[in-house]
């Protein structure tokens, strides 16, 4: 894919609203074209964390290995959404399996190059971390009301 | 308004306390802890009329009285209840078999406003056994499917295991202008449908389906926490709190404002609701006290 597709999808694409022409075709240059097919593993635990995200079109499972257990899916991802955030926070792990539930077509960007980025330009860095936290809120937060077991006979 | 009227006239006919005796037409398990019932009027006469939203009470000889949505069609020509089995006369239910006989007081209760979401487009977000009560807006929208703009059904449950009518929604699906998704909040691998909580449906339909928040009627039904965390991510995306209607559920027994079982405040759920608009509940459904 060239430079001007990826950033044309960035410039549409909500999750990068606020940044300029400069910092989308400095952060255009961290990405490169991926693809995963149906049960092929995009990252798994415990590897080092060195890339984000932003899936165009399929699904994504989140999962954790759970000893006697097996696997658990914690949450899908699906287009427009963006996966992975441990590569912003030392020491860089990812800490979920993500395993493609149908085909994906996403965007892969090199977390250390966007590191140094924001290093350089600290308004970037400033917009991106906001921008991540905002993910990791709504996750989290998401994750509690999944574990309140809401559905529940209980509830 | 002529539904309104016919219901009227079925509880003038036989009073709000006099259960009428139906007949089990069909039993059938819908997931592990919850089943459907099809009911008709034991005497052969025509089948009560009611507006979806709207609950009957259903009366086990011997055993109990119970609160149960109406969940089939509005213009169906039998009477569907899906229940779950929590307490003892659910239980209890959930053994009865064609040809059994049940107590059946109603319909009772506030529907769903479904002549104002006319021209609209319709977002149903439902959480666990509560699509039973969405269940009938569904049909009502495929009854008269040309009335009304972009339906999007946004459903959660537990676990794949847990999920109501799938083979139905497959065929909810196919119809023009309609989405349906569903999500539950714990799968293991192999599921390849969504996991996560029913709010994160609201962004996905947005974006895919583009329903028009400023001209779309929003009902959500589900346990409280899930109405109070669906409506915020409406409103998020634009849907005006006075186009979002929720469906409360309390302990009713009479049916009709009486006993003060499900009195919250100066409004009784069971005659005053369970339908509401959300800007009319919100002070009171959000009070900590009640």
């Amino acid at each position: 894919m060239e430079k001007n597709e990826i950033e044309a999808i960035l410039k549409g694409h909500p999750f990068f609203e606020g940044l300029d022409a400069g910092q989308l075709s400095a952060i255009a240059d961290c990405a490169t074209d991926s693809q995963y097919e149906t049960g092929q593993f995009i990252f798994k635990e415990g590897q080092p964390s060195e890339h984000f995200f932003l899936i165009r079109s399929g699904g994504v499972a989140l999962e954790i290995f759970v000893p006697g257990k097996g696997p658990i899916i914690l949450q899908t991802i699906h287009e427009n959404s963006i996966l992975g955030w441990s590569w912003l926070v030392p020491p860089y792990k990812k800490q979920y399996d993500a395993q493609a539930v149908k085909p994906v077509k996403a965007l892969k960007f090199d977390g250390k190059k966007v590191r140094g980025l924001c290093e350089k330009d600290p308004k970037l860095g400033c917009t991106l971390l906001m921008k991540f936290s905002e993910i990791m809120s709504e996750r989290l937060w998401a994750t509690r009301i999944q574990i309140m077991d809401i559905y529940g006979k209980e509830s | 308004m002529a539904r309104k009227a016919r219901a009227a006239a079925r509880h003038n006919a036989s009073g709000f306390m006099v259960p009428e005796l139906y007949r089990v037409v069909k039993a059938w398990r819908e997931t592990h802890d919850s089943f459907s019932l099809e009911l008709a009027p034991a005497d052969g006469s025509p089948v009560m009329r009611f507006l979806p939203g709207q609950f009957n009470m259903i009366y086990l000889f011997g055993v109990g009285e119970a609160p149960i949505s109406i969940s089939g069609d509005p213009a169906g020509k039998t009477l569907v209840h899906t229940i779950r089995e929590v307490g003892s006369v659910t239980r209890r239910m959930a053994k009865l078999k064609e040809g059994d006989t049940v107590g059946i007081r109603g319909p009772f209760g506030t529907d769903w406003p479904m002549d104002a979401a006319r021209g609209n487009d319709i977002v149903v977000v439902a959480g666990g056994i509560a699509f039973a009560p969405v269940r009938p807006i569904i049909y009502s929208v495929f009854n008269e499917r040309a009335k009304y703009g972009k339906l999007a059904v946004l459903y959660g449950a537990r676990t794949p295991g847990d999920l109501l009518y799938e083979k139905e929604a497959k065929c909810w699906r196919s119809h023009e202008d309609t989405e349906v998704l569903m999500t539950v909040d714990r799968a293991l691998p192999g599921w390849s449908g969504n996991v996560g909580v029913v709010t994160t449906l609201i962004g996905r339909s947005k974006s895919g389906n583009d329903f028009d928040p400023y001209n779309t009627v929003a009902m959500v039904c589900g346990p409280e926490l899930m109405m109070r965390f669906t409506v915020r991510e409406l409103i998020k995306h634009g849907v005006p709190e006075s186009r979002i209607w929720i469906s409360l559920e309390r302990n009713m027994k009479c049916g009709i404002g009486l006993c003060g079982h499900c009195q919250m405040q100066s409004h009784f759920i069971c005659k005053d609701g369970p339908v509401f608009r959300h800007d009319r509940i919100r002070d009171i459904v959000n009070r900590r006290e009640l």
